[in-house]
């Protein structure tokens, strides 16, 4: 089964490397010892051949909404929803069952300070019924 | 010349039987792995033109035994300054040709190694494809949708845990095997289920999963032929994918089993499962594949749907349940008694899964409970159970068929029964 693992964060800046932006309440220590554990949980789960895909999500100020409302397109600068949180990255992961996902999502560090979403990922299976 | 479909099909004969002999001789089960995914290559480029060997099985030994030396020399050349190791002196090449006996334990031993209890079972399926089917990784990460890199890792990691867990290349001891074959067993249905779940089309390789899965269980079959669930498990498969032409309408739609047109049904395969578990039924203990196969005969004697034995149904899945209690059994006992008793007793069977979190959360009983519901004559509820599994479902197909009973309910149309009937 195949999961999309979203990560939400409300950072004070959207400073790459990787998902674990900077949080107001995070000592230089914290920050750097949920660096490590989130850089050794992606190296599992690529050793593992969970991993399919992942990609980081530049700072919501770059993002382009677009609508197209009778054959006329507009486009706005900032983010669809008005949200405190925003969605930062994703991970997509082939594993045994969305019991496996829930685990992988808890160790994400956001999963800590704001939250991480599963969400199964539509497939063509079709069981007899 | 050999058409390239007869050598691949060799090929992939051969390959457990070559790995499981280098394994045993040479120990390190990736290396000899690559090894032998190596002479499998140079057989598939060098066999068309020059003709398959004398002793085919020799001659993929001798080459993958060569690669293996190579790898060993030059793997050995970096690590000489560290340690000092003495080269292998076990000979590679085998004689004129091996014993059958030989080949039977190896690939044996082969499948118990790749199905090992320390691989989840995602991993344990990739190496069983890899390693027992001879399918090159691109091959299995395109039916199993996931990226070859993705797939070249669960392999690779695969095959370091089984050595991380020291065992060693012999078979399982005696009072171990029943459960390590359950493994086995289990790991050939979640491949041929892989493939029956994928609708047909553009899923292709995906779909000749199930005839992979049948391939390898019936090697197992002849390696075991006394084993009444591996007997079972080969019937089950067989009557099972006899049904494929017919569970799918146009656009791959799903057609439920009291809806195909049994015309379409394969009955060179039904008779061959029904023969299998005749005999199996005959001469061994009774399990839950056999059990399983027995339903799914029991469905292919009837002509038409309304034809079904149901009361022989219902009594299978009173044993299927007694010696496999899952919540996937109960559902399907639920349906059996609703057919024999009435709706209303088949509610009241599916009434203590509805507090099992872990059910709750799959659409199959809110499709049952819908369908149960609709026989009962409770159309509202019964639409409202089938939008609640199609909001769970996520297989397309399913959605679909979910979404399309929600919706001939709220048009009015009647049950699917009555539609069939006109």
């Amino acid at each position: 089964m195949k999961y999309l693992i979203l990560i939400y964060s409300n950072p004070r800046s959207w400073e790459h490397p990787m998902f674990l932006h900077q949080h107001d309440d995070l000592s230089p220590e914290e920050r750097e010892a949920a660096t490590k554990e989130l850089a050794a949980l992606l190296t599992e789960i690529a050793e593992s051949g969970e991993l399919v895909d992942s990609a980081a999500l530049a700072d919501p100020i770059n993002t382009r909404t677009v609508r197209v409302r009778d054959d006329a397109m507009t486009a706005t600068d900032g983010p669809f929803l008005e949200t405190k949180e925003h969605l930062a990255g994703y991970f997509v992961v082939d594993c045994d069952g969305i019991q496996r996902a829930t685990e992988l999502a808890a160790r994400f560090p956001d999963a800590r300070y704001s939250a991480v979403e599963v969400r199964p990922i539509m497939d063509m299976a079709g069981m007899e019924m | 010349m050999t058409a390239p479909a007869e050598l691949e099909d060799l090929l992939r004969r051969l390959a457990p039987r070559v790995l499981g002999t280098l394994v045993r001789r040479r120990g390190d089960l990736d290396a000899c792995e690559d090894a032998v995914q190596e002479a499998l290559l140079a057989a598939a480029l060098q066999w068309p033109e020059a003709g398959i060997p004398d002793h085919p099985v020799s001659w993929l030994l001798t080459v993958a035994g060569r690669c293996l030396t190579d790898a060993w020399r030059s793997d050995a050349a970096r690590r000489r300054r560290e340690t000092a190791l003495a080269p292998p002196d076990e000979p590679v090449s085998p004689g004129p040709d091996e014993d059958s006996a030989v080949h039977r334990d190896d690939t044996l031993t082969l499948l118990f190694l790749c199905c090992h209890p320390a691989l989840p079972p995602s991993a344990q399926l990739a190496l069983t494809l890899r390693a027992v089917g001879g399918l090159s990784t691109r091959q299995i990460a395109r039916a199993l949708l996931v990226p070859d890199a993705t797939m070249s890792q669960r392999i690779s990691r695969a095959k370091q845990r089984v050595k991380a867990s020291g065992s060693e290349f012999r078979m399982p001891p005696e009072h171990e095997r029943d459960d390590r074959l359950r493994v086995v067993l289990h790991v050939f249905y979640l491949i041929f289920n892989e493939g029956y779940a994928a609708s047909s089309g553009p899923d292709l390789l995906r779909t000749e999963l199930t005839g992979e899965a049948i391939r390898l269980a019936r090697e197992l079959h002849r390696l075991l032929p006394g084993d009444g669930e591996v007997t079972g498990l080969l019937a089950l498969m067989l009557l099972t994918e006899a049904r494929r032409a017919a569970r799918t309408g146009p656009g791959g739609t799903l057609v439920p089993l009291a809806e195909q047109d049994r015309r379409l049904w394969d009955r060179e395969h039904i008779a061959e499962g029904t023969a299998l578990l005749t005999t199996a039924l005959s001469t061994a203990p009774i399990g839950p594949y056999q059990l399983q196969a027995a339903i799914a005969a029991v469905h292919s004697e009837a002509a038409c749907a309304d034809d079904t034995d149901w009361p022989q149904i219902l009594l299978l899945y009173r044993l299927l349940e007694g010696v496999w209690p899952n919540p996937v059994v109960t559902l399907n006992h639920a349906v059996a008694v609703a057919m024999v008793r009435g709706p209303r007793a088949g509610l009241d069977h599916l009434a203590g899964l509805e507090s099992d979190k872990a059910m709750a959360d799959r659409h199959r009983l809110h499709a049952v409970r819908a369908h149960l519901l609709e026989m009962a004559g409770e159309h509202d509820a019964a639409r409202a159970a089938y939008e609640l599994a199609a909001r769970r479902a996520t297989g397309i197909p399913e959605q679909r068929y979910l979404v399309a009973q929600a919706a001939r309910l709220s048009a009015g149309l009647g049950t699917a029964h009555a539609q069939r009937r006109r």
